[in-house]
């Protein structure tokens, strides 16, 4: 199936519009929201709400005896939600450690809840099947419904973001100063917690329990490689988590035995990829290239001003002298020589080189640029 | 003397985990005065101010703006915290940073405009930053990075300003930089109390100062009180001006 | 109980123990998280070694899945050096996606091999006493309990050998280094210890699981000890009981042995995090309470010895409107200072008796200097009630 097919596929075939919609939708929510989770540096704490959430599902399931979706983003929720407050109790009332405290929470909370979802699954009810698609997800179970669901919870994060956005920059950034200029800064964590928590429930029925960390971080970590902006960075995080979300659907589709959650997250692995080796700014390869080029010329400065020093004692500036001399002098390389006469800074006559008019200036320059620097 | 009081302190005491750090510290800062705060490490001379500044609470004790609860006068008040205490990375550049200073003043919800940009350019100005001033925070140096902050608090254009070691990091030239803008801020009738821990510059920059050790030791002018006695009394040791280097 | 009962529940013993010893220096070293980026990310290891030999259990396969361990430890360290992203980010990135590409790998080639995710995920105890080994025509165990059993034998060798050097840089890093004990060998020769048990435990707990094990029954025994000898011998005495009644608990509900164990371990946890005897919830409450009342009094004392002279500052009104107390706490603090025979009351003005003086000016020199357990050992010689 070519591109143009699939495109047209996702616009007439129903069930997969519907995925491609729910998949971009919980991608751009979780972007938007990973974006304060990374900067809070709380990136685990998605880790471990989605772990703590499979409990929540499952005593739903005990509760409501069928399979409800919205019981069951009600029950994550609340589990959800008592997992984050865990963790914070034990931070604040133990001597644990924070590492230790997500750990914990994560494989109790999940163990638990795999110990009900094995216990539901020998009930003698028939509705149970697919309760283990939490653990992985399931994009195909999507209903047009849930896709709703997202994009109104969706609406609301976007119109509170806006409104809150100076607070939640200021508080992000700063919040002892926050606090002093009056804001509510346990309001504003209170607020942008629980966001975080609904976007990752929301993300359960797609993603799963175990994969649902990388949909918050991914898109984020590789926003802000490519921007120093936190409103770009925010709406960039949406963009590529919306990508890895269709694209992920796009090739899940098209394969056999692909399940969408896997493949959504290893796309936007390969975002994260892409972002910290190509981003301008920040990328590993332009950064070794700047480190290279800055290396490369601070050798021809240093030897131009070793020729600098040499050619100033005589009155003629041009008068050629021997290349040998200049072995004594370290960093000096053939190619760095051949590099400076094609920049017409030195001439080269047989075993002799020589300074031009324009090689000398530079050199001079060079010399009086680095004597004011190391002063200050 | 018959001066304004611009900060009252009474009884003030401060613990971290049920032990004490400020013990009853009873403290009148006039108006008008450039007052350093030292002490040794630990003395709580940062928690002197946070607590005055609702940052920190305090289990007993109050605190005075202007006669009254601080809670009331915020807007008379500005800070300038530590520069370790935030993420530089943080994706936000040196004008947004400023800019901040006068979300106070706006209020919830309502956003920045043209007047609140033309305020913060003019103190990136004065405190030479305007070249610098959509450079990304993490590519500023430590002097550069603590003059966006002092920035900062100047476009909250308060009347006390609270300066947690603004010198702490700081090139020489960024350190006259700041030491003359808060000769200026006094000059201007401000009072400005900078929490300072390089002694030997106290009688040189400073008009006044409170010399701090869980309890306050002493306070008043700089040319009454700075002495090896107070000295001695809150660094433990036998401390004398001429030797510390 | 069966002999594969019996089996079942030694083997899950067996892993407990083998979870625990390394599980004490992750969580004291700050690295708890850790072994949940090496559980999920052996994943492609196992999956690479399962397609080479088709079976769970052979070396070459946990030898594959550990080194994918010890890959994913390099590879976060190298994203955090880097500085792209904070801290915890790196884990949080390298696990979900290595985690992905096992998934995917298993899901490709479902039809020519046989591996479960959720086997792999989830373990399934129940079935490792049918697999057994068997050699000359000998049966000689399941061989679950073989590999496990290696795994903790060699774990319990290495911890009698290095222990002191562990101790030593887990405690004091600094300290190690100095001593020549390389920082380093020590960090990757534990990830590689935490490695090989992950993948040695999965087949029977379950590759999630074994964080479990690895943090819960460390976590419980810290907040029971500082004692690192008395923490790993808790932290192995938890995961034992866990094993075995939750196996129990399994067996009575009909569910998941992994899950039930697990379950049990966060019922230890929840026990101890609100009772342990010092640093449980209640008792923590308690002794806050107690202190909050406490340093209110010391503050107290110190406010009248600061003003002798002031007999305004010392009337008992002043307590509330200039202190800014509540009036329950500061008659609390008043009727504590009292009975302590540290203040007297005389026409509503207070005073510091002897005794008063005395504790204020030894509580404020020993709070200058630093000296926090001296103030502790004070308030025992001077209480005659405490807060």
């Amino acid at each position: 199936m070519d591109i143009l097919e699939y495109i047209e596929l996702v616009f007439t075939d129903y069930t997969l519009r519907t995925i491609t919609l729910g998949t971009a939708v919980l991608g751009a929510i979780c972007g938007m929201l990973g974006s304060f989770a990374v900067l809070r540096k709380q990136s685990l704490l998605g880790d471990a709400i989605s772990h703590a959430a499979l409990p929540g599902i499952a005593l739903a399931f005990l509760i409501v005896g069928t399979k409800n979706s919205n019981a069951f983003l009600i029950g994550a929720l609340i589990s959800g939600l008592i997992g984050s407050f865990w963790i914070r109790g034990i931070i604040k009332k133990t001597h644990l450690k924070s590492d230790t405290a997500l750990g914990l929470i994560l494989s109790l909370f999940f163990g638990f809840g795999m110990l009900l979802l094995t216990f539901i699954q020998k009930l003698p009810n028939a509705n149970q099947a697919g309760l283990e698609n939490y653990l992985f997800g399931q994009a195909a179970t999507l209903l047009a419904s849930d896709v709703w669901i997202m994009s109104l919870i969706t609406g609301i994060c976007l119109v509170v973001l806006l409104l809150f956005w100076k607070e939640l920059k200021l508080s992000l950034f700063d919040p002892d100063y926050t606090k002093t200029l009056g804001f509510d800064i346990k309001f504003l964590d209170i607020l942008i917690t629980t966001f975080i928590v609904v976007a990752i429930v929301l993300g359960l029925q797609t993603v799963g329990v175990v994969l649902m960390s990388a949909m918050i971080l991914a898109p984020a970590a590789a926003a802000r490689q490519w921007t120093n902006s936190l409103s770009i960075m925010v709406i960039l995080a949406a963009i590529f988590g919306a990508s890895s979300g269709i694209i992920g659907t796009a090739i899940s589709a098209s394969h056999n035995n692909l399940s969408t959650g896997p493949v959504i997250v290893l796309v936007a692995a390969v975002f994260v990829l892409v972002s910290f080796i190509f981003s301008p700014g920040r990328g590993l390869l332009f950064r070794e290239i700047r480190f290279r080029k800055n290396r490369n010329d601070l050798e021809l400065h240093k030897t131009l001003s070793f020729m600098y020093n040499i050619a100033k004692d005589h009155e003629d500036i041009s008068h050629p002298h021997a290349i040998k001399i200049l072995n004594n002098f370290q960093g000096f390389t053939k190619r760095s020589l051949q590099k400076l006469e094609n920049k017409n800074l030195v001439k080269i006559e047989g075993n002799m080189w020589s300074l031009t008019t324009s090689g000398y200036e530079t050199a001079a320059n060079l010399y009086n640029q680095i004597t004011p620097m190391n002063d200050e | 003397m018959e001066e304004k009081i611009a900060v009252q302190i009474d009884d003030l005491t401060v613990a971290y985990n049920y032990k004490p750090v400020l013990w009853d510290i009873d403290l009148a800062i006039p108006e008008g005065v450039l007052m350093a705060i030292v002490g040794p490490n630990g003395a709580g001379k940062s928690t002197l101010i946070k607590s005055v500044l609702d940052i920190i609470k305090p289990i007993a004790g109050s605190v005075k703006i202007y006669d009254k609860p601080y809670q009331k006068q915020r807007s008379l008040v500005a800070y300038v915290p530590q520069k370790g205490s935030v993420d530089w990375d943080f994706p936000t550049t040196a004008l947004d940073v400023v800019m901040m200073g006068t979300y106070g003043s706006l209020g919830w919800i309502k956003r920045p405009g043209q007047k609140q940009k033309k305020a913060a350019l003019e103190a990136l100005e004065k405190v030479g930053m305007l070249a610098f001033k959509s450079r990304q925070i993490s590519q500023l140096s430590g002097g550069q990075q603590q003059r966006i902050f002092l920035a900062r608090a100047l476009v909250q254009n308060a009347s006390i300003y609270f300066m947690d070691e603004p010198f702490q990091g700081v090139d020489a030239t960024t350190e006259k930089a700041i030491i003359n803008i808060l000769k200026e801020l006094r000059k201007a009738g401000k009072t400005v109390i900078v929490v300072h821990h390089d002694l030997q510059t106290v009688p040189e920059y400073f008009d006044w100062v409170t010399f701090l050790n869980v309890k306050k030791i002493a306070t008043g002018p700089v040319k009454d009180i700075f002495n090896d006695d107070n000295l001695t009394k809150t660094y433990g040791i036998n401390y004398k001006v001429s030797v510390q280097q | 109980m069966s002999s594969a009962q019996i089996e079942i529940q030694l083997i899950a013993c067996l892993v407990a123990i083998a979870c625990a010893i390394p599980g004490t220096f992750l969580v004291l070293r700050k690295m708890a998280l850790i072994t949940d980026a090496i559980s999920h990310s052996i994943l492609p290891g196992i999956v690479i070694g399962f397609f080479i030999t088709h079976d769970l259990s052979s070396p070459l396969l946990i030898f594959l899945a550990a080194l994918s361990g010890v890959l994913t430890v390099v590879l976060v360290e190298f994203i955090q050096k880097t500085g792209l992203v904070k801290e915890d980010t790196a884990i949080g990135l390298v696990f979900p996606a290595l985690f992905s590409i096992g998934v995917i790998m298993i899901a490709q080639n479902a039809n020519d091999v046989h591996l479960d995710i959720d086997a792999v995920l989830l373990g399934e105890l129940a079935f490792a006493p049918f697999d057994r080994l068997i050699i000359q025509g000998m049966d000689m165990g399941p061989k679950s309990l073989w590999i496990i059993g290696t795994i903790l034998f060699s774990t319990i060798l290495l911890l009698f050998a290095f222990f002191k050097e562990l101790k030593v840089s887990t405690f004091d890093a600094g300290l190690a280094a100095a001593l020549g004990l390389s920082p380093v060998v020590m960090h990757y020769g534990l990830m590689t210890v935490a490695s090989i048990t992950t993948v040695g435990a999965f087949d029977a707990v379950g590759a999630i699981l074994v964080i479990a094990f690895m943090i819960a029954p460390a976590a419980t025994a810290y907040l029971l000890t500082n004692d690192l000898k008395k923490m790993i011998l808790l932290a192995c005495i938890f995961g034992i009981t866990a094993a075995i009644s939750g196996y129990w608990l399994a067996h009575g509900l009909d569910a998941s042995i992994s899950g039930s164990m697990t379950t049990i371990l966060g019922i230890i946890f929840l026990i101890v995090y609100l009772f342990a005897p010092n640093r449980g919830y209640f008792s923590v409450l308690y002794r806050q309470r107690q202190q909050r009342i406490e340093v209110s009094l010391l503050t107290f004392l110190l406010h009248l010895g600061n003003h002798v002279d002031d007999e305004n500052e010392r009337h008992v009104k002043h307590l509330n409107d200039h202190i800014n107390w509540q009036k329950v706490r500061s008659k609390s603090v008043l009727d504590l200072a009292l009975k302590n025979n540290m203040i007297t009351i005389k026409n509503d003005i207070v005073s510091l008796t002897e005794k008063g003086q005395h504790f204020t000016k030894e509580a404020i020199d020993y709070i200058i200097t630093n000296k926090n357990s001296e103030i502790e050992k004070m308030k025992d010689r001077f209480f005659l009630f405490r807060g």
